[in-house]
């Protein structure tokens, strides 16, 4: 069974909402549509308080090359531009809109059929994902147009889709290869078109044995697209470890995907690809995972964007009485909520909630060099180095280390018998050499 | 048995001489030629290589002192003025007085002023937790209280008050360096002007939330009214991105407009206590809404 | 409204903990506490508690009152410390002489470092290569108590008679026939300390450590291998002065070396390639002790000294990065 070569941990996989089917939560009353929904540049509104929207219609446009539009989610008339708080607390710009019914622009195509035929040519296609807003929504939501367009020099060999989600609790992938087979195989058929590749990968965990039965079964129609089963270990998720899992091929240290030749896309973003291709529908809609061993329910939802975390929290019976942690995503590397009241954004894959027991931080006690984190590391680095050189301001030595090549999977901390608190200090120092790095004038 | 006794100490001594010699002549051709003032600079400075200066530590000091034109944008913030003067007598340069110096944290977000909203769980560090969310209170711009400017101050001036959970500056041994200033991730510490008799008036809030807002998340925030600036009769008061900020080369310290904040923003320390204006008033109800 | 707690990912952690590891180390040694209460009886009960209770308790002092620091005697160390000293010493020695070991293993060696995890030398080595050094007459006396399993055998260790009769001028088969030397003896029960008398019981203990994942087998192996080849090549030079390579890895302290002592997290390199080499130094050493030194037995001293080298070894072995350096 294929796997990536180095490292990684084997957290519980707590699939607790597997069988729970994709249900469309109702859409709220008010929206609150942020407009730094993806990686980049925030997005700047097109509309003005008192305008009447409908659902799909754009209500800002990109700011920027890496930034991406925002089409609105409801119907209904713009309340204003706001400041809202996002669930880290932290101010940012967002169109409000009161919503009255729910008119869709006419462009979209709302049939169930399935649309198989890719009309349009690659470069078609790259704008009409430009325009519909479609961002990666494996975590973060890099703008996926320009994923697509590989940068002079480097040529795209193949299509890898991530269906690994590999992060425990997390169901919502799971649920889409289950429900939506065809429209995933579709989405990564029009990017391979996109790219002009032949040869595509969907990666699934072994963990998810109905997801690869399915979608070996409805692949059989694109033989150029192979269901590849991989073994159960975090962070296969992440696009270096799929790439090395998949094909065998490792991207070099401060090098992209596509030196490769890979491109690699959530099962997330092949749908919303499939949708804004074949459907004309921007991405409006996500499917969010409501989970915890503490939820008294477990959900898969269809939401709008913009709908508020609390209203979703509500109707799974509002915040468990035994919760101490709300975290929007998985529990490895998803962000922990300090503010409920903030909207769901295109990203947005899930609210776990976890006990005290489950979360709360243990007190640290001596690192005894048990060697656990080297051992766990996916990207071969130190990290009980890294923190001792963090922690001394070391910054040529961390440099040097490699600090940069950190993905911030959560590996060390998860594994380190010591409770050392390795991933908070070495995230804070990577950024910081970063800083440093980038400040340095180009070589030659 | 006396011959081996000779022979060894004859053979070792000239060893050691001839080693003597080869050692001479390498240090003779790699000595390194230094201004012999950088020694003398270096023997006034205090030595505890705070790098508060700008400079490395205070050797590096002392060498830039040596080769600067004037020591007009030089100064030891821990010797003051009166090592200062050393350093230009020493050089023979003119050397202009500078007002001292003292940290000052602004801000009043008490766990009572500014109730928590969330628990913080993670490693205490004051960057750590504010690159991670906007903090574990309602207002993002106040002190988020890990203690970064505690850990960084060569001096012990600062320490963290666990009744109000704000760091707390000892101003006898606040040497005014300036590292405490460069580890808040939040700017909350600024270095002002020590003040005739140590009396200082500031607003310690720096949050730049809309008043009501602000005033939400703590009793105590600058909620950008206003007021103060119109009843300051130096101009030494501005508003900007909803708070105050008072100018301590203008402020003459009449304090007109600590009694004027409706939320006990801005503060007095060191004034005698007669008046009865405590520091931190409490502030009235009624002119909560008054923002503008 | 309820606080909720916010810290940087992950939110999740592993099952084990310091506490959970040691606490397996402790485990896997109990075959061979019992194997020895088996053989000695009593006596060998008394040790080990004496050396436990010794080593706790002066963790315990230091930590309260010289370093005042937090207690950390809830995390085993120190009781695997104890019981690693207590099996290292002859089955005879008296109470306060393992009292005293104890003192320098966590005094000495382990506390004026800054406890667990900055020592650089294993505590229960420092303390039983003192006791060597101080009560060399104690510290080899190898007679047994009465009434127990091994009642009327003379006091000596094989490694101990090997070398005493090579120092007379006889050759080695000479020495196996007076003395009858078997494998199947050595494998479960032969003369020596607490801990050298049963293979089976040690290699249990290995087993258990690597099914639970606790340690990793790149150094008990490399010692195995360094010191059945080193010692295999010596043999086949001259099989009547230097003992096979089976025999060395069945007698003495090997097992118990390269299984518990050598794999001691802190003071063992942390990277595989790093480990390796720890193991084959340790092996080389030794032998040569065994072959050429003055002592019957080298692994204490081996692991000692490749403990000197275990900082520079971790900061040369850096482990396998991922991907190929950028252009």
């Amino acid at each position: 069974m294929k796997t990536f070569s180095i490292g990684g941990v084997h957290p519980h996989d707590s699939k607790i909402s597997a069988n729970a089917a994709i249900e469309s939560f109702p859409i709220p009353e008010v929206a609150y549509i942020s407009m730094g929904q993806h990686l980049g540049a925030p997005a700047e509104p097109v509309v003005a308080p008192g305008d009447k929207v409908k659902v799909g219609q754009l209500i800002a446009n990109a700011n920027g090359f890496i930034s991406a539009p925002v089409h609105s989610s409801v119907s209904g008339t713009v309340k204003g531009i706001e400041i809202i708080k996002d669930l880290a607390g932290n101010p940012c710009k967002a169109v409000v809109i009161t919503v009255e019914g729910d008119e869709w622009v006419e462009t979209i195509d709302r049939s169930e059929e399935i649309v198989r035929d890719i009309k349009l040519d690659s470069k078609a296609i790259i704008d009409r994902i430009k325009e519909c807003g479609v961002v990666g929504l494996g975590g973060a939501t890099f703008p996926t147009n320009v994923k697509l367009s590989p940068p002079p020099g480097k040529k795209a060999e193949f299509l890898i889709i991530n269906g690994a989600e590999c992060e425990p609790y997390l169901t919502s992938d799971y649920r889409v290869l289950i429900e939506m087979p065809e429209q995933v195989l579709i989405g990564a058929a029009i990017m391979m078109k996109a790219l002009n590749v032949t040869q595509g990968f969907v990666g699934i965990e072994e963990n998810k044995p109905e997801a690869i039965r399915i979608m070996t079964e409805k692949a059989k129609a694109y033989p150029q697209i192979k269901i590849v089963s991989l073994k159960k270990k975090y962070p296969q998720g992440g696009e270096k470890q799929l790439i090395d899992a998949v094909v065998g091929r490792k991207v070099p240290s401060m090098g992209l995907p596509i030196d490769t030749g890979a491109v690699v896309q959530n099962v997330g973003t092949a749908l919303a690809v499939y949708e804004a291709v074949q459907k004309n529908k921007p991405l409006f809609e996500g499917i969010m995972t409501i989970t915890g061993e503490c939820c008294p329910q477990q959900k898969n939802y269809k939401h709008r964007v913009g709908t508020p975390l609390s209203k979703m929290i509500e109707a799974v019976g509002g915040v468990p009485e035994a919760a101490a942690k709300a975290i929007s995503g998985g529990p490895m590397m998803g962000k922990a909520i300090a503010n409920l009241d903030a909207p769901t954004l295109k990203g947005s894959s899930s609210v776990l909630f976890l006990t005290e027991e489950q979360t709360k931080r243990k007190e640290e006690s001596n690192c005894i060099r048990c060697g656990k984190c080297i051992e766990a590391c996916p990207m071969g680095l130190e990290p009980y180095l890294l923190n001792k050189l963090a922690k001394a301001g070391r910054m040529d030595d961390l440099e040097e280390n490699k600090i940069y090549d950190c993905i911030e999977c959560g590996c060390c901390l998860f594994t380190c018998p010591a409770y050392v608190p390795l991933l908070d200090t070495i995230r804070l120092a990577k950024a910081n050499v970063m800083k440093i790095m980038r400040s340095r004038p180009p070589k030659k | 048995m006396s011959t081996t006794i000779i022979f060894t100490v004859a053979s070792l001594s000239v060893l050691g001489l001839l080693l003597a010699v080869v050692l001479y002549f390498v240090a003779q051709k790699f000595k390194v030629e230094e201004d012999p003032r950088i020694d003398i600079v270096e023997a006034i400075m205090p030595g505890a290589n705070c790098g508060g200066c700008g400079q490395a530590g205070c050797r590096a000091f002392a060498e830039a002192c040596t080769k600067a034109e004037n020591l007009d944008n030089l100064f030891c913030p821990v010797g003051g003025n009166a090592t200062m003067k050393k350093v230009a007598d020493a050089l023979g340069f003119e050397v202009s007085e500078k007002a001292p110096m003292v940290a000052v944290v602004r801000c009043n977000g008490t766990c009572e002023n500014r109730p928590k909203t969330s628990v913080y769980d993670g490693v205490a560090s004051c960057a750590v937790k504010s690159a991670l969310y906007a903090g574990d209170t309602g207002c993002k711009y106040g002190c988020v209280g890990c203690g970064d400017c505690v850990k960084v101050c060569n001096f012990g001036a600062l320490s963290m008050d666990p009744a109000t959970g704000l760091p707390v500056v000892d101003e006898e041994k606040c040497a005014a360096c300036g590292a405490c200033v460069k580890a808040c991730p939040k700017g909350v510490i600024e270095l002002r002007n020590k003040g005739p008799k140590n009396r200082r008036v500031f607003v310690s809030c720096v949050s730049q939330d809309k008043g009501a807002v602000a005033r939400k998340a703590c009793k105590a925030a600058c909620i950008g009214c206003g007021k103060c600036a119109k009843v300051c009769p130096f101009e030494a008061i501005k508003v900007e991105n909803n708070v105050a900020y008072i100018d301590f080369n203008k402020c003459k310290l009449c304090t007109k407009c600590v009694a004027e904040c409706p939320t006990g923003a801005i503060h007095k320390v060191n004034f005698p206590e007669k008046p009865a204006a405590p520091a931190v008033e409490k502030p009235a109800e009624t002119n909560v809404n008054q923002e503008k | 409204m309820k606080k909720l707690l916010v810290s940087p990912s992950p939110h999740i952690h592993g099952k084990e903990n310091t506490k959970s590891l040691m606490r397996d180390v402790v485990i896997a040694l109990l075959p061979t506490v019992a194997v020895s209460i088996y053989c000695f009886g009593l006596s060998a009960l008394k040790l080990a508690l004496v050396g436990v209770l010794a080593c706790v308790a002066i963790e315990y002092v230091i930590a309260k009152f010289v370093l005042k620091t937090k207690v950390t005697i809830c995390d085993y160390s120190a009781v695997i410390t104890g019981l690693l000293l207590a099996l290292n010493v002859p089955i005879n020695t008296p109470w306060w002489v393992l009292v005293i070991g104890s003192i320098v293993a966590i005094g000495v060696a382990k506390m004026t470092f800054g406890g667990l995890g900055q020592n650089l030398f294993n505590p229960a080595l420092v303390g039983r290569v003192f006791l060597l050094i101080s009560f060399p007459v104690i510290m080899t006396d190898w007679s047994v108590p009465a009434e127990t399993l091994f009642d009327g055998v003379s006091g000596a260790t094989p490694l101990g008679i090997v070398k005493e009769g090579l120092a007379q001028g006889l050759t080695l088969s000479q020495i196996y026939e007076a003395n009858n030397f078997s494998y199947a003896q050595m494998l479960f029960t032969r003369i020596g300390s607490a801990g050298e008398i049963s293979a089976i019981a040690l290699l249990l203990g290995f087993v258990y450590l690597l099914v639970r994942r606790v340690i990793r087998p790149h150094i008990t192996l490399s010692i195995w291998a360094t010191v059945f080849v080193f010692s295999g090549i010596l043999w086949l030079c001259n099989p009547e002065q230097f003992t096979d390579p089976i025999f060395n890895l069945l007698t003495g302290g090997m097992l118990l070396g390269s299984i518990f002592m050598a794999t001691d997290y802190v003071t063992s390199p942390m990277e595989p390639k790093g480990m390796v080499i720890f193991g084959v130094g340790i092996g080389i050493i030794t032998i040569l002790i065994r072959e050429f030194g003055a002592y019957p037995e080298g692994i204490s001293f081996a692991i000692l000294i490749m403990n000197a080298t275990v900082p520079l070894i971790n900061m040369f072995c850096k482990p396998k990065r991922f991907g190929k350096e950028a252009k």
